[in-house]
């Protein structure tokens, strides 16, 4: 089940509403993303912070529809 | 096993050892491009590390995701501590960041000059 890439960028905005996302379809399949998202509110976290931070508002997709995200943060 | 059975494996296999690489195959044999690539990072800088095969054991499969918060494969732990998964070892590689930390925490890399 693949998922599209407005959707992964749906999720990650209302989970971080400040983040501004730009999603590249690794491998056309929708299910090999690469998600750079900058965001103030990474400000002072490390990157396994960070990034939990974007898993937490992918919620049950991570790993399901979404096989694989390669994430990308940072605070500007 | 309970998940505090699990958890204390877990717990006791990361203290234990120096560098543990929770990832799908093995050093050797990775069955998956994330976790290859964090297993050759590790391979190309001679660290002495331990894989523990998630494709064997469901349970860890599962357990490793709830015990550090994170819902992927690889994860890499060094001293005990959760470092990250590929993304963040592959940056952290590429920024010099990762070798700085191990030297830090006292594990000999032998870099092949």
């Amino acid at each position: 089940m693949a998922i599209s890439s407005q959707e992964v960028i749906a999720l990650i905005k209302i989970g971080i509403p400040d983040a501004t996302v730009t999603i590249t379809d690794m491998a056309g399949d929708g299910d090999h993303y690469r998600a750079d998202i900058v965001s103030p509110s990474f400000t002072g976290k490390s990157r396994v912070q960070q990034h939990q931070m974007v898993y937490d508002a992918l919620g049950s997709k991570m790993g399901s529809e979404l096989h694989a995200l390669s994430i990308k943060t940072s605070e500007s | 096993m309970s998940q505090e059975q699990i958890f204390d494996r877990i717990k006791k296999d990361v203290t234990e050892n120096d560098v543990v690489l929770y990832m799908k195959g093995t050093k050797i044999f990775p069955q998956c491009g994330f976790s290859a690539l964090v297993a050759n990072i590790l391979n190309m800088l001679g660290v002495d590390f331990i894989s523990v095969n998630v494709l064997e054991d469901d349970e860890i499969r599962q357990g490793i995701k709830d015990y550090s918060n994170w819902p992927t494969i690889p994860q890499l732990y060094i001293k005990g501590e959760f470092i990250g998964g590929c993304d963040i070892v592959k940056e952290m590689f590429e920024s010099g960041e990762l070798q700085e930390m191990l030297t830090d925490k006292g594990i000999t890399l032998q870099v092949a000059s």
